[in-house]
């Protein structure tokens, strides 16, 4: 039973929730009956502080309530389906976590090729990454709107802007995952290479890149959450009129928790399918290669 | 004209790199400081060189040069903001939510059923997009610095705590058994082998959560904030079109990121230096 602690720490937090939600909620409801005049039992509280309509802290069975309504409850063009939304970000984590990884694949490539590529480039590679990048978003907002870059490629100015901020926040790990990768072949393969004649570009596709690849993986599970991370933050400076960080920019701005949690945990979940699949991907992918473990 | 200067700079610039990189003396701590400034100057000149070349107007992209007098003339703004959103929001939350996150590292470490159960979860929390619980603080702690305290606290505990839990383990059985046979305790134990061989793992997760207090910091600014902040400000000067303004909180953010990161850095090189990754430069 290796998944038994994870089911009582999972059981736990949930009835830790159920308490906080009764003990958060409960000043509301003694407010509301002292107003009234009446007196509240046991039972009462417990039954108001879980079915509140603006609670502090909504009750788990809230939260699912929402999230299942928000799934199935709209047809799935609705600007209240929770699929809708989920499609706009997922969309916009794809292209990033595409464009992202495209790009640290390229640098990394030209930073294992050049001396001075490495030594110029590296550390404002990691300084990119303390710049905070929810302080360039709005920057890059502007930017593509007033260049009209998504016109140039037949989708919504916003898209880009969003895939811009996603790829800002993926392709550094794509990049350090890489530059490790490329280099782990060792001296006895590479000396192997050169008695077989072989030429550096192809030293470079038949070896460095196969042996990249476990390396390579491993950083495209950090960076699609990077890249959802991107996209959330994403949707805020763009308007937020579509995706699930609008979704809870809009619960928040009319002060209902529940559409924010039910959002929450849409992303949550769309986080773990994300990185599930690539998880299969990369057992496939290995297994091709001839791995065996 | 200037946009040819400036291309010029720039390919002088890359020679003069590559002639360095290549060179016997590429190994110099000087060196290796020179090249990437010179890349980053050229970067900027080149950046000045477009805007001007080009006539590119200042409301798509300030030149680097009006991005410097906006941050001479707004120093007392980018002051408060600073104060604001990185020392009050980002510090507190980020000493509070490492400290919180060794704390519960040291019990889930202790406790082999926590271990169990709480560290899978742990790791799937850290893959999560922690920044949506911004409004969720909002909403509890109001709209000044605590709500922002609290957003990083969050996002900061995870990666730590999942480095943390990783860096008690790293300790080898050898050392351990050497603890044992000398009969220290398990505190003993603790402070004197296990914390100190965690420390290289403690702040590879400090440096991860370094720059996620940052975007936690601003990023619960979009959903309330006081008129004062580096993600208010940048919100509201972008609505009004002043973006030297914007690029000036830019450049402070970028700084203050890369400052907070070098000092963790810099105390890590203190604290391990025994580590093979520290040793031998």
């Amino acid at each position: 039973m290796k998944s038994a602690p994870v089911l009582v720490v999972f059981a736990v937090i949930v009835a830790l929730w159920y308490a906080g939600a009764v003990w958060l909620n409960a000043p509301w409801t003694y407010d509301q009956a002292a107003r009234a005049g009446a007196d509240v039992t046991l039972t009462q509280l417990l039954s108001d502080t879980m079915a509140q309509k603006r609670p502090v802290l909504p009750a788990p069975h809230q939260v699912v309530a929402e999230l299942w309504r928000g799934v199935t409850g709209y047809a799935v063009t609705s600007k209240r389906s929770l699929i809708y939304h989920g499609y706009v970000t997922l969309v916009t984590t794809f292209s990033g976590f595409l464009l992202g990884s495209v790009m640290g694949i390229l640098m990394a490539i030209g930073i294992v090729r050049s001396r001075t590529l490495e030594l110029g480039m590296m550390p404002w590679a990691i300084i990119s990454q303390t710049i905070p990048v929810v302080a360039l978003a709005p920057m890059i907002v502007v930017l593509s709107n007033s260049l009209g870059l998504g016109e140039g490629l037949g989708v919504s100015n916003a898209l880009v802007s969003k895939t811009i901020i996603a790829a800002y926040l993926s392709y550094f790990p794509v990049l350090v995952g890489m530059i490790k990768g490329l280099r782990s072949p060792d001296q006895m393969q590479l000396d192997q290479l050169k008695t077989y004649n072989a030429s550096e570009v192809q030293g470079f596709v038949k070896l460095r890149l196969p042996a990249s690849v476990p390396y390579l993986f491993a950083s495209l599970k950090v960076a699609i959450a990077a890249s959802l991370v991107g996209a959330i933050v994403g949707e805020l400076p763009t308007g937020a009129i579509e995706g699930l960080g609008a979704r809870m920019l809009i619960g928040s701005q009319f002060g209902s928790p529940i559409i924010v949690w039910a959002a929450l945990f849409a992303a949550a979940i769309l986080a773990g399918v994300l990185i599930l699949l690539l998880r299969t991907l990369e057992t496939i992918v290995v297994r091709r290669m001839g791995e065996r473990a | 004209m200037s946009l040819w200067l400036a291309v010029a700079f720039w390919l002088a610039a890359w020679g003069v790199n590559a002639a360095l990189a290549h060179s016997r003396i590429a190994g110099w701590r000087v060196v290796r400081i020179a090249i990437p400034t010179l890349f980053g100057v050229a970067v900027l000149v080149l950046w000045e060189g477009v805007v001007k070349g080009f006539g590119v107007a200042e409301v798509i992209l300030p030149a680097p040069s009006r991005i410097g007098v906006a941050i001479g003339a707004n120093l007392p703004i980018l002051w408060i903001d600073f104060v604001q959103t990185i020392l009050k929001g980002g510090l507190t939350g980020y000493v509070l939510g490492t400290a919180a996150a060794v704390l519960v590292a040291v019990l889930v470490d202790r406790v082999p059923f926590l271990r169990r159960g709480l560290l899978p979860i742990g790791n799937f929390m850290a893959a999560l997009p922690i920044v949506g619980i911004a409004p969720i603080m909002v909403m509890w702690f109001g709209f000044d610095w605590h709500s922002k305290a609290a957003v990083v606290v969050v996002m900061v505990f995870f990666p730590v705590l999942v480095n943390m839990v990783a860096g008690l383990c790293a300790s080898e059985r050898m050392q351990r058994d050497l603890m044992a046979t000398w009969g220290a305790s398990y505190w003993q134990a603790l402070f004197k082998l296990r914390l100190p061989a965690a420390m290289p793992f403690l702040f590879n997760g400090m440096k991860i959560a370094a720059t996620l207090a940052l975007i936690g910091a601003i990023v619960a600014e979009n959903f309330g904030s006081p008129t004062r902040g580096m993600g208010f400000r940048i919100s509201t000067a972008v609505g009004q079109l002043a973006l030297p303004l914007v690029w000036a909180e830019i450049a402070v953010a970028a700084l203050a990121g890369s400052v907070l990161f070098g000092l963790v850095a810099l105390v890590e090189k203190r604290v391990t230096f025994w580590h093979p990754s520290q040793r031998g430069r």
